[in-house]
């Protein structure tokens, strides 16, 4: 048998394989009868869609895109080139002009979306301070959101503390949650933090879905204040200082277009400070950076603190965006999800974790017809990523081998 | 001595980005001992492992009983009897004595010859039937390694790869082993590919011999003459 | 039991209540055992935490309620109540290992070369896929098991034990000693623990990793579809999330017993149920929070024993 119709042979079997799972979940029915209409529908348009994908792939493989491909690739290297060697103030004014004009030009349905970026990016941005720069896998980030959510959310029910106040601490919650769940769980190897994390932020969401005398359990809290300012105003004459509430969408675009902005140049300055270097130490040989003498667990703890942080602020805007929390929006699978713009982007690297969320984001949204099969598509994305481009969609410049990685 | 058995044509292999092996090219015939001899890092561990494709050769053929086996997948060789006795021994550390055995023979179907091989194996290394239900990483270092080398045994090779069989023993228990290698050459006709740093036990054992040098072939000639010629006795001999 | 009057009478009363929770606790931890099992396995040959493996729990649930109702409305189950448990377990349990084994090749085979991130969150990825992919083709609801056939039991001096945990408790018995005697007395078996040993030196004797991946992704699957299935009867009803928790507390029970150790599993899973239980049953608010026990345990094991109780099997590092 030839090479390549043993690989014919081998696709015929996945698809065969294919049918037999798909088969027993649609064709047999719980009033006793047997079909297969519905099993051969699905089946045919994946099997169509997997033969499509697997010709390309044969035909990239057997060089027939070269064509195309080459000068492609050269194109991309040479834009690569060019914003390399051109000042970066070049694109980020108009970027930056662009974020701060956008509420004028768009209407609420795209500022919404906007908003659900931006919250996202600070959250990659917090959790890239974990998993890129510092290299530990944290599968229960959404927990300290969480935490910074509920903070303001009862310091504004109970105490009437403005959203401001509110804001550090938030962060300082947030901040000691993320020493709290660090400090037992660091000197754990890759895949037990993975796992520990992940169950503190189940803990944490089911504390939150219990603790009804605090958090109201699954019911949520209502009538979050929004954010107000007081500004300066003339009023009979007098100039007086009046409290203007933040209701509007493009208010609450500014807010978090300026966390983000925060989180985007902290955790900038961060990477390329001691700290970031000891961090980048760490996550590439963990037993060499102690040797060399990085107390790797105050850097650790320093790390998950730090990621804590981004994380709380973004739940306090959450909180006064949405005024109403409940723990359904703190599951698991957030934490996935801003996982996964992180390593879609390219760990480590801030446009990359801006372009994951905003992928993540408001990709779905185009596609809002196939709302039903995002999450399959989500899975299934991620899945695929790893296979094609593992390192991101802009990878970081500075980003090696992690020392757990061998073996 | 009979037909060749296996041939390196030009192979190259890569670590990584570092080139370990630069165009290697060797021959070993039907019966013969055959020593490859160099200084650490010269690329003796890695020949044998892109031999077996455990390192892919990125570059030539690699031919044995005339058939290239540079694509074969790795676990493929033991049943077509070319068999590794890797650096470290690598004993199934938590598998019996037995059972290190019987993964020898895995791809084997008989279970009689099996048994009637693994009483030969216990006649052979009478040390290893009194620890035949122990787990194998209780073993000493000359157990192991006798271990190794009955387990590889075990599959009834036309061929076996033996690197650094002396690693890490004392002289005494070497000498057992090289002595049961050449048995095992004489006696079953199986034509051994060994690979030693010690090179005055390996050429006093080999028929032929190879220098390997930061990853090339810098000499080869017959065990006596290569014993004899000054450069090696200086560089490998000690003195 | 109520001879014995007064405070006697009493404290056998809370003795009853007690064997009482500990025959639910090992119900429950034999599920625990049979799913960590599919973990411990599969982390000890590819070190991978496989987060799909509660997805393909929750697919034997479902398949298990789909050839039951099957059955049922044919008339089976009513002639041959046994022969159609025994069927759709059957084959729900090759219908998982099919699962499993396509989810290997799709997504971690291709991937062996890779850093243990890019795995572990294609994993992930596989997980929210199937999760969904159950979604869609069986529904969003509670999708319930015909349970005609599951009633029953007998009174063991106070005690209440039904036929179906009796059935469970005799299952998973079956399951962990076939397991056990598959892995250390089996050609096979004896590989996959070379395997998982050395994974070069097992190549080298004539052995297929791709095929003893595949194999181990196969049997853990038929011992998870076992527990889906023994879940669904137990609790009447499956929905298509019901494997993330107890895949996530099945884990915890592998670590907890030592990852990559079989027998580790067995017991962590048997600790993790039953402290789960009696949780429940005897602190304040236990019923609430029994979700949050096993990871405490996990938490407290590891910080003081990082290899868990049984010690971990996968020492090994070498390339």
């Amino acid at each position: 048998m030839t090479r390549g119709s043993r690989v014919w042979m081998l696709f015929a079997l996945a698809m065969g394989w294919l049918f037999l799972l798909l088969w027993p979940l649609l064709g047999i029915h719980p009033d006793g009868s047997l079909t297969f209409a519905e099993a051969f529908s699905v089946w045919w348009k994946i099997a169509l869609a997997a033969l499509f994908g697997f010709v390309i792939h044969r035909l990239s493989r057997a060089g027939v895109f070269d064509v195309v491909t080459r000068p492609l690739s050269r194109l991309t290297q040479g834009v690569g080139r060019v914003y390399a060697s051109s000042p970066k103030w070049m694109f980020l004014v108009p970027l930056l002009a662009f974020a701060l004009t956008y509420p004028f030009f768009t209407d609420r349905y795209a500022q919404d979306v906007a908003v659900n970026v931006l919250v996202y990016i600070c959250l990659g941005l917090g959790l890239n301070v974990v998993v890129g720069l510092c290299g530990l896998l944290d599968l229960g980030y959404i927990a300290f959101y969480g935490v910074g959510a509920y903070t303001y959310a009862l310091l504004s029910i109970h105490y009437g503390l403005s959203f401001w106040l509110s804001l550090p601490v938030c962060a300082a919650l947030a901040a000691v949650a993320g020493c709290l769940i660090g400090y037992p769980t660091l000197r754990m190897r890759g895949d037990y933090l993975a796992i520990v994390t992940l169950g503190f932020g189940e803990i944490v969401r089911i504390v939150i879905n219990n603790w009804m005398s605090l958090t109201n359990g699954p019911n949520g809290i209502l009538g979050i204040a929004p954010p107000s300012i007081i500004v300066p105003a003339m009023k009979d004459g007098v100039l007086v200082m009046e409290t203007v509430v933040m209701r509007q969408l493009s208010y609450m675009y500014y807010i978090i277009l300026g966390l983000a902005v925060f989180t985007v140049v902290a955790v900038r300055r961060l990477n390329f400070s001691r700290i970031g270097r000891a961090w980048e130490a760490i996550r590439e040989d963990e037993t060499a950076a102690e040797l060399m003498g990085v107390n790797t667990f105050r850097f650790k703890l320093l790390a998950y603190a730090m990621g804590a942080v981004f994380g709380g602020l973004a739940g306090a805007f959450f909180a006064a965006r949405m005024r109403f929390v409940s723990p359904e929006s703190f599951t698991f699978i957030e934490s996935a999800m801003v996982l996964a713009m992180v390593v879609l982007g390219g760990l480590g690297s801030i446009p990359g974790v801006i372009l994951g969320a905003l992928a993540l984001v408001a990709l779905p949204e185009v596609f809002r017809q196939f709302e039903l099969y995002r999450m399959l598509v989500f899975g299934g994305v991620m899945a695929v990523m790893m296979l094609v481009r593992p390192e991101g969609l802009w990878p970081a410049a500075r980003m090696g081998k992690r020392s757990d990685d061998e073996g | 001595m009979g037909a060749t058995i296996l041939e390196l044509r030009g192979v190259s292999a890569h670590y990584g980005r570092i080139q370990s092996l630069r165009q290697i090219s060797l021959r070993v015939d039907e019966g013969e001992i055959v020593s490859i001899i160099g200084a650490n890092g010269a690329g003796k561990s890695t020949t044998l492992m892109t031999v077996c494709g455990i390192v892919k050769a990125s570059e030539g053929d690699i031919l044995y009983q005339g058939a290239s086996i540079r694509d074969v997948s790795p676990d493929r060789l033991p049943g077509m009897g070319l068999c590794q006795v890797p650096e470290g021994r690598r004993i199934f550390p938590r598998l019996s004595v037995s059972e290190n055995l019987e993964m020898g023979a895995f791809f084997r179907r008989d279970a009689d010859g099996v048994k009637k091989d693994m009483s030969l194996a216990f006649r052979l290394f009478p040390v290893l039937y009194e620890r035949r239900t122990q787990k194998g990483g209780t073993l000493s270092g000359g157990e192991q390694q006798m271990l190794a080398i009955a387990r590889a045994l075990m599959s009834r090779p036309k061929m076996l790869l033996l690197d650094e069989p002396s690693l890490g023993l004392s002289p005494l228990i070497s000498q057992h082993i090289f002595k049961i290698i050449k048995d095992i050459n004489e006696q079953q006709g199986t034509t051994i590919l060994l690979v030693e740093q010690n090179a005055n036990i390996a050429l006093s054992l080999a028929d032929r011999g190879y220098v390997l040098e930061t990853g090339r072939v810098v000499m080869e000639d017959k065990a006596e003459r290569l014993r004899a010629n000054p450069e090696i006795k200086k560089a490998y001999l000690g003195g | 039991m109520a001879e014995g009057g007064g405070c006697q009478g009493h404290k056998a009363e809370r003795m009853d209540y007690f064997l009482q929770q500990m025959i639910n606790g090992l119900t429950l931890g034999g599920v625990y055992a049979l799913v960590a099992l599919g973990y411990t396995m599969v982390y000890g040959i590819i070190q991978l935490i496989n987060f799909a493996h509660g997805e393909i729990f929750a697919a034997g649930g479902y398949l298990g309620v789909i050839f039951l109702s099957f059955l049922t409305a044919n008339g089976f189950m009513e002639t041959h109540p046994g022969l159609g448990i025994g069927l759709s377990l059957v084959l729900s349990m090759g219908y998982c290992a099919m699962l499993a084994m396509a989810v290997e090749k799709v997504a971690y085979k291709p991937l062996r070369q890779s850093s243990r991130l890019a795995v572990l969150l294609s994993a992930l990825g596989m997980s929210i896929f199937l999760q969904n992919g159950l979604m869609l083709t069986q529904g969003v609801y509670d999708k319930a098991y015909p349970t005609e056939f599951t009633h029953g039991g007998f009174d063991l001096g106070a005690i209440r034990v039904s036929y179906m945990q009796i059935g469970i408790l005799a299952v998973t018995a079956i399951l962990l000693v076939a397991l056990n005697a598959l892995v250390f007395r089996t050609r096979m078996g004896k590989a996959m623990r070379a395997t998982a040993q050395d994974k070069v030196m097992s190549a080298l004797v004539g052995i297929s990793a791709n095929r003893v991946i595949s194999l181990t992704f196969a049997i853990g699957a038929c011992l998870a579809a076992a527990a889906g299935i023994m879940v669904g009867l137990y609790y009447g009803s499956v929905r298509y999330d019901m494997g993330f928790v107890p895949g996530i507390k099945a884990f915890a029970a592998a670590v907890l017993g030592g990852i990559g150790n079989i027998t580790g599993a067995m017991v962590g899973g048997l600790i993790i149920g039953m402290v789960e239980i009696m949780a429940a049953a005897y602190l304040p608010m236990g019923g609430q929070y029994k979700d949050v026990f096993a990871f405490v345990i996990l938490i407290g094991v590891l910080y003081f024993m990082p290899t868990g109780i049984m010690g971990e099997n996968v020492d090994d590092t070498r390339v």
